[in-house]
């Protein structure tokens, strides 16, 4: 209800820089506005703990709309909080109770170390992007936008793929700390559109090759990912995937497939 | 001093052309000599960073997030535009060129906007082409929506994440750039400040935002595609990180920063709840073809709650956008309908426990559609208003308030898109280039995109064929030391004041003295006091500053106090801009510019140009140049909406 405020306890995860020592620490903010987003409510904390003269807790964030991916937050054992579909930044304060106790750490995966607190290093994304999640043309001289027809269906299944907003709860969540859904995602998304089928058997390799020299697991289908993914994305990429790949690594050339 | 705009001769429609093949070229095998900086990688930076490297330049670019992916641009939800006129319905580029000129309340180029709509068709091949998965109908083909009030539907849109798609697509090419290693991307480092030698741009300092380094970057040309600077006002819909700080610290080396009063101030979004507020979220435009605005008759239902109103009978309400606009009614465009919700919160109606909030009623549009119907257009919108406010669209009506959303201003470019600085570029919305005092919908991510990928990789070689072949900026050169030393000196100071006020605890003054005198209405007095005001924010500033930590670590308070730094400046250059600019025209409403019915009266005897601004030094009134518009293809005529 509007107007409610609650009182809660923080553990935060506080570690100076990578490589260095971390620990829990707690903390407690009072009269906290049930209609403010965990991030305000970090905020809040925030200005406190500076006007006291301390360290305030460093968090990846940017858009606060749910979109940009950056922030993160491992809360209460779940990437990005207890409620479904949404991003911490997206998750509000009428979510827990009045003297509640919110654990928060950063998301623990070793291809993503930890920067400061709560901040991780996730160009590890970044590689497997730049490895071939693209179509390789430049710009200039391709086809009238409307020279193909794409049937809707499968427009909207590549959109369904490409909403992956890179933020890494599927790494943070999954036992094997696999991003095979990260990876997956733009696999699928560029395999089910004709622009993206000339080159799908060396997007998929190089991707998955990349994938796996960053250190992360491999994907044992347990599932975790998609319950996490703030986006919901389906793990049936992941077996788009997979398939890509067995077709990629077992033919000689582009085009020997057609589905 | 003069501003010369480079606009090509020859009747409009083929200026661009004439103009590329006008324009000097640079060697295949030669622009590998050359290196251009590229500051930002959102739409407009992510872009040109990719086409200027398939073209052979080495790139060097930058942004201070942990992606390219992560851009403010990808936040857009609406659309973006193009005149392909794929629905038959009477659209072309010149009607495009028309729309975008008169929206903008004559005040830009015509040159540059009929470029943008020349170009706004290519756009949309090359990102279709990136596998951007754009809507589309049964058929297979694009599909397309009116959007803003527009007559004609050209807005191209993958559902409610059209920024993230067409960002996404600009990234992939960036990607496939940096694999090649013709690209060198530069994660969270934020610029400092702009390099000159002789006058000339030749690189830019950095701080590393995880370990504090300082350190210098030389290219033969700099970019700046850093984005608005709507974050002046503290509550805005820009991420939380968007700033002005590279465009003002270009202003303070030399480049000019054309109309920075010109800010957009949106009519939907959702009301500020508290002092804790970080950032005000925008619901979509859309939500105005449907939806009826309203407030209370009388003021003794001012603040009433939104499950109250259900109940309050229909005589006792004020569809005051009807009412005052019988043909756009609920559809004026942003600003008018900014102004009046202003208006009507002012004679004490508004709604809500602020009192700044008015409504925005789906009851009709339900029991004349059907919930389903409402639903299938709006349902993540009303999902989303409901995950924030805890109140059901469904069932109550939404409570809205303006915010500020887009800045028009930005620095001064000619043609080229080349500042007065030789060598130093502004691309996307940190140029002041083709919106003039007011943005259309969907027309954002549209100059972005073209600046990006079609304009700055034609007219950046008229530069770079006039620089000395296989010389290479040297960063050996005093100005990059100086500029090293001049930064860090600024974060040693920053560092040093000890007091008791943080960095938000200042920025949110600020906010209020801009949102106060310098938001949806301005008048003579209110923005001489905001000078005064700015100017002792930034004595206090100065004085009580309160930050932690040391610079050479993560340090986000100090990162903060630096943009603050350039918002307590730019803050109070906008308030100068808008006290010279005594016409109201698009998002700047002067109130002693009105007509006898309280609408925006525009001046264009007096003020029929672009206000680019100078820096004269610390302490002293900025310089004005007048670039006067020409128009001779629009007759310039007052808005109306009646
Ligand atoms: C909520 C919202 C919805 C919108 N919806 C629409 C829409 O539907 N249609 C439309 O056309 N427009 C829309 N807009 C406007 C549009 O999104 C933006 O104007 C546009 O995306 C800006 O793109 P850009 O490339 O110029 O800058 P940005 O995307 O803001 O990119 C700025 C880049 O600069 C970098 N940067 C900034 N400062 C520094 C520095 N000092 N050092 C290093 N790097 C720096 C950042 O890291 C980033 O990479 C919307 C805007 C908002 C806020
Ligand atoms: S798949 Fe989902 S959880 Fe993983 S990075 Fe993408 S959006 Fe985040
Ligand atoms: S801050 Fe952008 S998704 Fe959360």
């Amino acid at each position: 209800m509007a107007g409610e405020t609650i009182n809660i306890k923080l553990k935060i995860w506080r570690q100076a820089g990578q490589g260095k020592p971390g620990k829990f620490e707690s903390y407690e903010v009072n009269d906290v506005s049930v209609d403010m987003s965990f991030l305000e409510m970090l905020d809040v904390l925030n200005e406190n703990e500076l006007k006291k003269g301390n360290d305030p807790v460093h968090f990846d964030h940017d858009c606060r709309e749910g979109i940009c991916g950056m922030c993160s937050l491992y809360i209460n054992g779940k990437p990005h909080g207890p409620k479904h579909g949404i991003t911490t930044c997206q998750l509000h304060m009428r979510t827990f109770k009045n003297g509640e106790t919110i654990v928060v750490e950063p998301w623990r995966a070793s291809a993503f170390p930890v920067l400061k607190d709560l901040m991780v290093d996730r160009t590890a994304f970044e590689r497997i992007q730049q490895a071939g999640g693209y179509v390789t043309i430049s710009t200039g001289g391709v086809p009238d936008a409307n020279e193909i027809a794409i049937p809707k269906t499968v427009a909207d299944e590549a959109m369904d793929a490409a909403q992956c907003i890179g933020c890494g709860a599927c790494v943070a969540a999954c036992k094997n700390a696999s991003a095979m859904l990260f990876t997956a995602a733009k696999v699928s998304q560029l395999a089910v559109l004709p622009q993206g089928k000339a080159e799908r058997k060396r997007r998929a390799l190089a991707m998955l090759e990349q994938h796996d020299s960053e250190g992360f697991g491999a994907c044992t289908n347990t599932g975790a990912c998609e319950a996490v993914c703030p986006k919901e994305i389906s793990i049936t990429h992941i077996a788009r995937l997979n398939r890509e790949f067995t077709r990629a690594a077992f033919s000689g050339s582009e085009t020997d497939y057609t589905n | 001093m003069s501003l010369e705009s480079k606009i090509p001769a020859g009747p409009l429609a083929e200026k661009w052309e004439k103009h590329k093949f006008n324009v000097k070229l640079v060697n295949p095998a030669n622009k590998r000599k050359f290196t251009i900086v590229v500051v930002g990688t959102g739409l407009a930076g992510a872009s040109a960073a990719a086409t200027l490297a398939e073209l052979g330049y080495n790139v060097e670019a930058f942004c201070f997030q942990d992606s390219p992916r992560r851009a403010h641009s990808i936040a857009a939800q609406g659309g973006i535009n193009a005149a392909k006129n794929y629905q038959n319905d009477g659209d072309s580029v010149f009607r495009l060129f028309y729309d975008t000129i008169k929206g903008g309340d004559y005040r830009s180029r015509e040159a540059n906007v009929h470029r943008l709509a020349e170009v706004s068709t290519e756009i949309i091949d090359q990102c279709v082409a990136q596998g951007v998965p754009f809507a589309r109908d049964y058929g297979g083909l694009l599909d397309n929506r009116s959007f803003g009030g527009a007559q004609v539907s050209r807005t191209f849109y993958a559902r409610g994440q059209t920024g993230q798609q067409l960002l996404l697509g600009a990234y992939s090419a960036l990607s496939k750039m940096i694999n090649t290693g013709k690209v060198k991307m530069h994660l969270r480092k934020e610029m400092l400040d702009v390099v000159t030698v002789d006058g000339a741009a030749k690189g830019i300092v950095t701080r590393d935002l995880v370990t504090g380094k300082i350190e210098s970057h030389a290219g033969h040309a700099t970019l700046l595609c850093t984005g608005g600077y709507g974050n002046v006002f503290f509550l805005s819909t820009n991420a939380m990180a968007s700033n002005g700080s590279a465009a003002w610290r270009a202003y303070k080396k030399g480049a000019k920063f054309a109309n920075p009063c010109f800010t957009q101030i949106h009519p939907t979004c959702i009301p500020v709840h508290g002092d804790y507020q970080s950032k005000l979220t925008l619901m979509s435009e859309s939500l105005r073809n449907d939806g009826r605005v309203w407030v209370p008759k009388d003021k003794k239902n001012q603040k009433i709650t939104a499950a109250n109103a259900v109940k309050l009978p229909e005589e006792e309400r004020d569809y005051y956008l009807e009412r005052r606009y019988p043909s756009f009614g609920n559809l004026v465009p942003r600003d008018v309908a900014s102004r009046n919700a202003k208006m009507v919160c002012d004679e004490g109606r508004g709604v809500g426990v602020t009192g700044l909030a008015v409504f925005l009623d789906f009851a009709d549009a339900i029991k004349r559609d059907g919930k389903a119907t409402i639903a299938a257009k709006y349902g993540n919108l009303f999902d989303m208003y409901k995950q924030i406010t805890d109140d059901d669209p469904y069932e109550v009506p939404m409570m809205i308030y303006p915010a500020v959303h887009y800045t028009m201003g930005g620095l001064w470019v000619d043609y080229n898109l080349s500042t007065n600085v030789p060598g130093l570029y502004a691309l996307g919305e940190a140029n002041f280039s083709d919106h003039g005092a007011n943005r259309l919908g969907a027309s954002a991510l549209m100059q972005g995109l073209a600046d990006g990928y079609f304009v700055i990789p034609y007219t950046i070689g008229d530069y770079i064929a006039t620089l000395p072949l296989g010389k290479a900026v040297d960063k050996s050169h005093p100005a990059f030391a100086e500029a090293e030393k001049a930064a860090q000196g600024r974060i040693d100071k920053l560092l040093s004041i000890k007091g008791n006020q943080t960095p938000d605890d200042l920025h949110k003054k600020l906010g209020h003295i801009m949102w106060e005198y310098c938001g949806m209405s301005r008048n003579k007095e209110g923005l001489e006091k905001a000078r005064g005001l700015i100017q002792e924010l930034r004595v206090e500033f100065n004085r009580d500053l309160k930050l932690i930590g040391s610079n050479e670590e993560l340090n986000m308070t100090l990162e903060k106090a630096l943009r603050l730094e350039d918002f307590l400046e730019l803050g109070e250059l906008m308030v100068i801009d808008a006290h010279n600019r005594s016409e109201s025209c698009g998002g700047h409403f002067r109130e002693e510019s009105q007509t006898e019915e309280g609408e925006a009266l525009r001046k264009d005897d007096e003020f029929n140009y672009v206000a680019a601004w100078g820096y004269a030094g610390e302490g002293k009134d900025p310089e004005l140049t007048k670039e006067v518009l020409e128009f001779e293809n629009v007759k310039l005529t007052q808005r109306s909406y009646k």
